[in-house]
């Protein structure tokens, strides 16, 4: 008889963690040590348009991927847009953030053109990064997209040497980095934590807990399940949060962002939340069941979203006018995008240096 | 002409970095033990009581952190200089060196770019053994998107040093434990003066051969040549390289124009160094110069070891330098 008992996927949400955001499942409570004032229906209903079109933009990039028109890695946050659109409406165009491969929500919710997007990531001359950096390689700088990142944690001291150059010229900038729960265990992010926390920086640390780390779930690799309890061992202010309600994410950056403008320092934001779509196209998803996915898409961002503001009294007419405006948009990316020319054969070898 | 003065290599440096820090307030110091006590080897000594505690930061032993940090700050506009203790220790960031910094411009279609300094010392001699004492211009020099400079003297050492602050892109600046306190002429503080990055100099004439060289190397290549002048007649041409990436090959076979002979050599490991990137090239690029087969001599394939009879047996300096001398000028006298 093998040794090797069998772990049923029942038996492994049993022993799994208990944070979610499924109805039946809730976050742990952490009471917020802000408040969460009710958005304008107004912002919140740019804020559904900013979102839906990150939805349509990514699952059009899916689609282009599974016909093989994108190569590489390529990751969507489908499922995880609120993080996005609540933090960038909570800061600044000039503050600086920085993100993971995980980024295209992030580079939209910032203000980049979403055409821009998609002629990245299919390697066009029109991309933001004139198609060398792809989708792990989001740039913006005008709206202070100082970069997204290929390798696990290597953007969190970029942005800790941002909020230091903003602090050395005496703005009131301040720096908010993006990572994944996996992120948590590389050195560099507790290198940077100290740093941050010694010094005093305008940062702020954004952890989009995911829940799983590529295919293996945080829980089979994490020894302990309060991810956000780490950096109170360096004196950061350490929150967790709904990741899935822009309302409470924008209120907590917010307040996070007070902080780091007069001077108190970095803050750290686990935000709870789920990845509907594979780690990447062409994800497999043997890792996970199809019921626990269709169980989460009940706290879909884009469903809490909405339902928010129909019960906010914006009429079903209203949305649908956004849901075609979003339509629009994205026929008008994918057309800019797609009729963009690849770049010229000598950009192989420019931008090496800054001449 | 400005009326030269006799300092040291150390001083030189600390020049350097005083004077860009006063002409540049976007200019500012990170690194272990470079604020209050001034720097290991003393490099940044006196800096923070002139620039004060904001320009001039102790970090906790984070290689990864302020080296991402100075990327970061760098992105962003200002111009920080990383003193990395032992550049041995750079391998602990070797992803933010390598990944980040040295592809950050291409990666971002160049709207981002990183003008920053990581400077430190490096090298054997001092029986500081096998994590303290290698070099890395070969490696370093093997990555695109990095200039990576190693200057000799005094004179070059603060000329390239400006130059590398006031350069647009990373620059790993490679100094040598060996050459802090060795002296040669500077102008004058505040009389302000660059060697610009990429440009190989002519350290010694002469007509026999060409020895390519940088660093501490230098010193031993030149001792090497008067001895070799002296004792067997042989005329060795010595080129500083001066930096290591680009390279300027232009000077180098100027000079094998003239002498027929290439030698290279480094502290670095020979194997897949520096001194086979230059033979190579000049196979591919000059082969009609060569009048005799052009050679490289590096570390041997070894960690460093502390004994010091062990230590001195593998570093390429003067006597390995006169014996492959020696060896290459016989073939003259096979292949004449
Ligand atoms: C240093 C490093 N190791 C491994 C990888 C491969 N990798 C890419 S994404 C990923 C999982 C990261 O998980 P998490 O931090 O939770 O972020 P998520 O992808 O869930 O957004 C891994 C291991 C990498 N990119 N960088
Ligand atoms: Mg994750």
């Amino acid at each position: 008889m093998s040794v090797v008992k069998t772990i049923t996927s029942s038996q492994e949400r049993k022993r799994g963690w208990s944070i979610s955001l499924a109805p039946d499942l809730l976050p742990v409570e952490v009471p917020p040590p802000f408040d969460v004032p009710p958005l304008s229906v107004e912002v919140l209903q740019k804020m559904y348009h900013v979102m839906l079109l990150i939805r349509r933009v990514e699952e059009y990039l899916l689609d282009a991927a599974s016909e093989g028109r994108i190569g590489g890695a390529m990751h969507t946050a489908i499922g995880m847009e609120a993080n996005a659109v609540g933090a960038a409406f909570a800061t600044r165009p000039d503050d600086y953030v920085t993100c993971t491969y995980r980024g295209h929500h992030h580079a939209i919710a910032r203000g980049l053109d979403p055409g821009q997007v998609i002629a990245e990531v299919l390697g066009k001359a029109s991309g933001c990064a004139r198609g060398k950096g792809g989708s792990m390689h989001m740039v913006d700088p005008e709206h202070g997209l100082m970069g997204t990142n290929g390798v696990v944690a290597a953007q969190v001291p970029h942005a800790a040497g941002m909020a230091l150059a903003a602090r050395m010229r005496g703005e009131d900038r301040i720096a908010l980095t993006f990572f994944g729960d996996g992120a948590i265990y590389q050195g560099v992010m507790h290198e940077t934590f100290n740093i941050a926390a010694k010094w005093k920086l305008p940062v702020i640390f954004y952890m989009e807990n995911n829940k799983y780390s590529e295919m293996t779930p945080i829980w089979r690799t994490s020894a302990i399940e309060d991810l956000y309890t780490f950096p109170k061992v360096y004196g950061i202010e350490s929150i967790r949060i709904n990741g899935n309600d822009v309302e409470i994410v924008h209120a907590a950056v917010s307040w996070a962002a007070e902080r780091a403008r007069s001077g108190e320092g970095p803050t750290f934001i686990e935000a709870i939340t789920y990845r509907l779509a594979g780690h990447m196209a062409g994800d497999l998803e043997t890792y996970r069941t199809p019921e626990e996915r269709e169980h989460q898409r009940q706290a879909d961002p884009l469903l809490v979203l909405r339902q928010k503001l129909l019960d906010r009294n914006v009429t079903e007419e209203a949305l649908a006018r956004i849901e075609e405006a979003v339509a629009q948009d994205l026929a008008r990316a994918v057309e800019f995008a797609e009729t963009s020319p690849w770049p010229d054969i000598a950009e192989a070898y420019t931008d090496v240096f800054h001449l | 002409m400005v009326q030269m003065r006799k300092t040291t290599y150390l001083q030189a440096l600390n020049e350097a970095l005083r004077e860009e820090m006063r002409r540049d307030e976007r200019v500012f110091i990170m690194g272990e033990d470079v604020a209050y006590y001034g720097g290991l080897f003393r490099v940044t000594r006196n800096l923070l009581e002139e620039f004060g505690p904001q320009r001039v930061m102790d970090t906790p032993i984070s290689e990864q952190a302020f080296i991402g940090m100075a990327l970061g700050a760098a992105a962003v506009g200002m111009r920080p200089v990383v003193e990395i203790m032992y550049m041995d220790f750079t391998l602990v960031a070797a992803d933010q060196i390598f990944n980040q910094i040295g592809k950050y411009a291409y990666m971002t279609g160049g709207r981002v770019y990183l003008p920053l300094v990581i400077r430190g010392q490096q090298g054997g001699g001092k029986n500081y053994g096998s994590q303290h004492s290698q070099s890395l211009d070969s490696l370093y020099a093997h990555f695109p998107g990095l200039r990576v400079v190693a200057p000799a003297t005094p004179y070059d050492a603060k000329g390239l040093l400006k130059a590398a602050i006031r350069d647009d892109n990373p620059v790993v600046f490679l100094e040598h434990k060996m050459l802090y306190f060795t002296t040669g002429e500077v102008p004058p503080p505040d009389v302000d003066y660059t060697v610009p990055i990429g440009l190989a100099e002519v350290k010694r004439p002469g007509r026999d051969l060409t020895l390519v060289t940088y660093s501490y190397c230098l010193l031993e290549a030149l001792a090497a040549a008067e001895e070799l002048a002296e004792k067997y007649g042989i005329d060795v041409e010595v080129v500083d390289l001066r930096t290591v990436n680009p390279m300027d090959t232009e000077t180098i076979w100027a000079s094998v124009a003239r002498t027929g002979r290439l030698l290279a050599v480094h502290e670095s490991y020979a194997n897949c160094g520096v001194g086979a990137e230059i033979v190579a090239r000049a196979y591919e690029e000059v082969p009609h110069l060569l009048k005799a087969p052009a050679r490289r001599l590096g570390m041997p394939p070894v960690p460093i070891p502390v004994s010091r009879p062990l230590e001195q047996e593998i570093l390429p300096w003067k006597r390995h330098i006169m014996a492959t001398v020696l060896e290459m000028m016989h073939e003259r006298v096979a292949y004449a």
